[in-house]
């Protein structure tokens, strides 16, 4: 990094570079990519949750005007491997959940395609179905490994133990509902097959296939890698453009059958480009969502507060279709400090579409439990809860004994109740009233792990003045656009007008994807390297033409100790003893997020996680009706299943203690997109306990809960 | 279930409708189906207006029409037969843009950018409205013209959904233009300058 802060680009305020594209509504996301003379796709869903397509009757929509193609098992092409059991669609009658992509229309227009949609007739024979959620499923299983790659289990010293010998304890069940993204850009691919001349490439005349697609993704370079098997294709073969995205927060993180939907449509059409769009509705479906959990979750302490077990026992639920075991468990493993400690993770299988990740998977459910369970053993203590947390604070990782790279939780803690005014707080609840609203202050610590990141590179090339870093990274509204460019500036030693940035397109360097918190690190890592390596070999004075690639770096005197970012969220709310109403009126959270690459674009990922926390605190659920014969979610749109408004948000600030941590890698930056949301709804939950002395244990926390 | 559908009308109608969109007139044959938000993005290619849910609940499709802010995926383009539509791209361009664009970048009111044109919209009608004395949910007296202030914004903008997180310094852009300005300078007027078919 360069250290002379008169010429240093990171860690200056810079307005987005994006910024202007975006305001005026000209940045093209994946369905505005220009396309000559496209055709629309709409879907055929089912409307059982399992058994078998019998039989089709697509003759109605086929003669209607206007129509190009029905696609359905019957004509589908064959797909060559089963990497994906998610993407491996219409290659069989089997049914495995309601709403699945069975089939779909393709016409001239997005009208027709819709009306014919609803023409085809699909009878089925139905099979016995589960998509009931029930903590004690018959069939719930070990998966052995959670998603990071740990075991779903962990055991150190005797709990039991180390509960009789407490002399208080908390033995709760904590529960977190199905959530969906919503992104406010659904889901949309526009998908196309040519032919691609091969004049004698490695002596091979004549053509092969040529699939393009714009989608709209958290990562193209994996997306390609995924896609690949299925299809039967060389990596030169596919491209995928997504230069722009209109948020994702993990639903667009690995590609779902809507993008194979496309891809299998427009190849019974090689030439014309089908477009796709999913409706509001159809996201509740099959684009993914955050499992549901069921979280036993048991303390024991000294009668000075001194943790003597922590155990935690999550039983959440899965598709039998495709597995996504959540790391509910990860942050109670390395949090705080005590001698026995317990975590397992047992997966319910159910009829319904897979799980994926959403903003936090793991961190934002498990904590949850955890931080409400601290604040529930504070009250048993009569002992401060910021006092609680800072005497359990680990000298070094409790699981491995790791050191750990920085850890200034208790920093995040002292400085947000010296801002928050904390000292204001009663600690007895019910002491603050006025007129029809109780207030209350709440805390809750937050933590997210550095995630592993796979291959990522990046280059650079001297063109006509300017120098081009090109990196398959996205940015979903993130700021990579504008962080990557100050990391180049800074490492090629120019200013950032001299540098421009290529994102969002399988022709550039592969990258890991936007995932895990990850991109500033992990993209920042190998645009530095290519820039180091591009100095090394031409110097100050390049050419015309001269390019060189890197590789991310990462230390590796890292793997000697733990990574985390940490932080503490404080909410202050009031709630209607008339109604149940729950308003948070105001929100601090306070981070230790390594080195900030550019504080305009960091708070608004901080306050954006803060947000969505308030908002799945307050609001969001997705009601599965389990009944037989159903199955799918029936809130599914913005009436039903609400997220946080405007009104909902008053107050929400961030603040950060800066220190740089060069074990993330050579930006010295930690994860900051995903540890805004983390302990969100507990700090919230410990507030509306502090005013109205209940204690909510499920999310969201809606009126019925708290009406008098 | 054994009926067979009536597959409707196998020949295609077409309505006749005159659109203005950012000053250009358009003389169009639609389905009668076609909303203004379809129409915009599919048939004119007007990719500054957002579908984020087609069903008036999310508010990314906000455009002006005639002055006032709309949900452009409930009018029907049928019903909208000659009037002047405005999108984001319509108020300013990235060389020149529109106050209320410009305080959205300086405040950072946006992430992902996906909601922004529909949220810009949305203000620059809202001060309008707030302009002529419209009242709204948490004006303390409707009988007098409600003021400018955050209480009021929020209210007003929150058929305008973000899901990234923005809402404070969206709050805080449109209070720096809302009190910089007359609001009801904010807001060219369109016109009309050629027909395309």
């Amino acid at each position: 990094m360069t250290t002379d802060p008169k010429t240093a680009s990171v860690g200056q305020d810079r307005v987005r570079i994006d910024g202007p594209l975006k305001v005026t509504g000209t940045a093209p996301y994946a369905f505005e990519q220009p396309t000559e003379n496209p055709a629309y796709l709409f879907p055929l869903t089912s409307t059982i949750t399992r058994g078998k397509i019998r039989a089709i009757d697509a003759s109605a929509a086929r003669a209607l005007s206007g129509v190009l193609e029905v696609l359905t098992h019957e004509n589908a092409p064959k797909l060559l491997a089963k990497t994906d059991t998610e993407l491996y669609i219409l290659q069989s009658r089997d049914v495995h959940y309601f709403g699945e992509n069975i089939g779909a229309v393709v016409a001239e227009t997005q009208e027709i395609a819709r009306h014919a949609a609803s023409l085809v007739r699909v009878e089925y024979d139905t099979e016995q179905e589960d998509t009931r959620f029930r903590p004690e499923h018959p069939e719930r299983y070990n998966p052995g490994k959670i998603n990071t790659g740990i075991p779903a289990d962990s055991k150190q010293g005797n709990v039991e133990q180390g509960l009789a010998e407490a002399a208080v304890t908390v033995d709760e069940v904590y529960a977190t509902p199905y959530e969906h993204h919503n992104p406010m850009e659904m889901h949309s691919v526009i998908a196309e097959w040519d032919r691609e001349r091969l004049d004698g490439v490695l002596g091979v005349l004549g053509e092969r296939p040529h699939l393009r697609i714009h989608d709209a993704s958290q990562g193209v370079s994996y997306e390609r890698l995924m896609l690949l098997p299925l299809l039967g294709l060389l990596p030169q073969q596919v491209e995928i453009s997504s230069p722009y995205v209109g948020g994702a927060f993990g639903s667009k993180g690995i590609p779902h059958a809507q993008v194979m939907l496309t891809v299998l449509a427009a190849r019974l059409m090689p030439g014309r480009a089908v477009k796709y769009m999913l409706s509001r509705q159809q996201m509740f479906r099959s684009v993914g969502h955050r499992l549901t959990t069921h979280q036993r979750f048991r303390l024991g302490a000294a009668a000075d507060g001194t943790l003597t077990a922590i155990t935690h026992d999550v039983q959440q639920s899965s598709s039998r279709l495709k597995q996504f075991a959540e790391q509910t468990v990860n942050a109670t493993r390395h949090l705080y400090a005590a001698p026995h400690r317990e975590t397992s993770t047992r997966m319910v299988p159910l009829d319904i579409g897979p799980a994926t990740f959403m903003r936090a998977p793991g961190e934002f459910p498990g904590m949850f439990a955890q931080e409400t369970a601290m604040d529930e053993l504070a009250v048993k203590l009569g002992l401060d809860p910021i006092e609680l947390r800072l005497r359990n604070k680990p000298d070094t990782d409790p699981e491995s004994g790791k050191p750990h790279s920085s850890h200034h939780l208790g920093e995040c803690l002292k400085e947000g109740a010296r801002l928050f005014g904390w000292e204001k707080r009663q600690a007895q609840p019910r002491a603050r009233q006025e007129g029809e609203w109780l207030c209350g202050m709440g805390v809750a610590a937050a933590t997210y792990p550095r995630q592993m990141t796979p291959p990522t590179k990046a280059s650079v090339a001297f063109r006509e003045g300017k120098y081009h870093v090109g990196i398959a990274a996205a940015d979903l509204g993130t700021g990579a656009w504008t962080v990557l460019t100050q990391i180049a500036a800074d490492a090629l030693k120019v200013p950032e007008e001299d540098v421009v940035l290529h994102i969002g397109h399988t022709d550039l360097p592969l990258a890991f994807l936007a995932g895990g918190s990850t991109g500033t690190y992990n993209w920042g890592s190998a645009v530095m390297v290519a820039a180091v390596n591009f100095r090394d070999r031409y110097g100050l004075t390049p050419a015309e033409g001269d390019e060189a690639e890197g590789s991310a770096f990462f230390p590796d005197e890292a793997k000697k100790y733990m990574l985390d970012a940490y932080g503490a969220h404080f909410a202050e709310v009031k709630v209607s003893t008339v109604t149940g109403e729950v308003h948070v009126t105001r929100l601090l959270g306070v981070y230790d997020p390594g080195r900030i690459i550019n504080p305009r674009t960091a708070n608004s990922q901080f306050i954006g996680g803060m947000t969505m926390g308030i908002s799945a605190a307050l609001h969001e659920e997705s009601y599965l009706d389990s009944r037989p014969g159903y199955g799918h979610v029936v809130n599914s749109d913005f009436a039903g299943y609400h997220i946080a408004a405007n009104a909902d948000v008053p107050d929400v600030q961030a603040r950060w203690i800066e220190h740089p941590d060069p074990m993330f890698g050579p930006t010295g930056a930690k994860g900051i997109g995903e540890i805004g949301i983390v302990g969100v709804p507990a700090a919230i939950g410990n507030a509306i306990y502090n005013a109205t002395g209940k204690r909510l244990r499920e999310l969201p926390f809606t009126p019925a809960k708290l009406v008098e | 279930m054994k009926d067979t559908p009536d597959p409707g009308p196998t020949f295609p109608i077409a309505l006749p409708i005159q659109l203005a969109v950012n000053g250009k007139r358009h003389q169009l044959d639609l389905d009668p189906r076609a909303s203004v938000l379809d129409t915009l993005r599919d048939r004119l290619g007007v990719m500054s207006v957002k579908k984020g849910c087609d069903h008036g609940q999310c508010g990314a499709c906000t455009v002006l029409a005639d002055g006032k802010r709309v949900l452009s995926c409930l009018c029907l383009a049928a019903s909208y037969d000659g009037a002047d539509i405005l999108t984001a791209e319509g108020l300013g361009t990235v060389d020149q843009l529109h106050p209320m664009q410009q305080a959205f970048l300086d405040h950072d009111g946006f992430q992902c950018g996906y909601c922004t044109p529909g949220q810009i919209c949305s203000a620059v009608g809202m001060l309008d409205e707030l302009a002529q004395g419209m009242p709204s949910h948490v004006t303390p007296d409707v009988r007098k013209v409600a003021e400018l202030n955050d209480a009021e914004i929020r209210e007003r903008m929150s058929g305008n959904l973000c899901r990234c997180g923005a809402y404070v310094n969206i709050v805080s852009a449109i209070r720096e233009v809302g009190q910089g300005q007359a609001a009801s300078a904010a807001l060219p007027m369109p016109v009309a300058r050629e027909v395309t078919r």
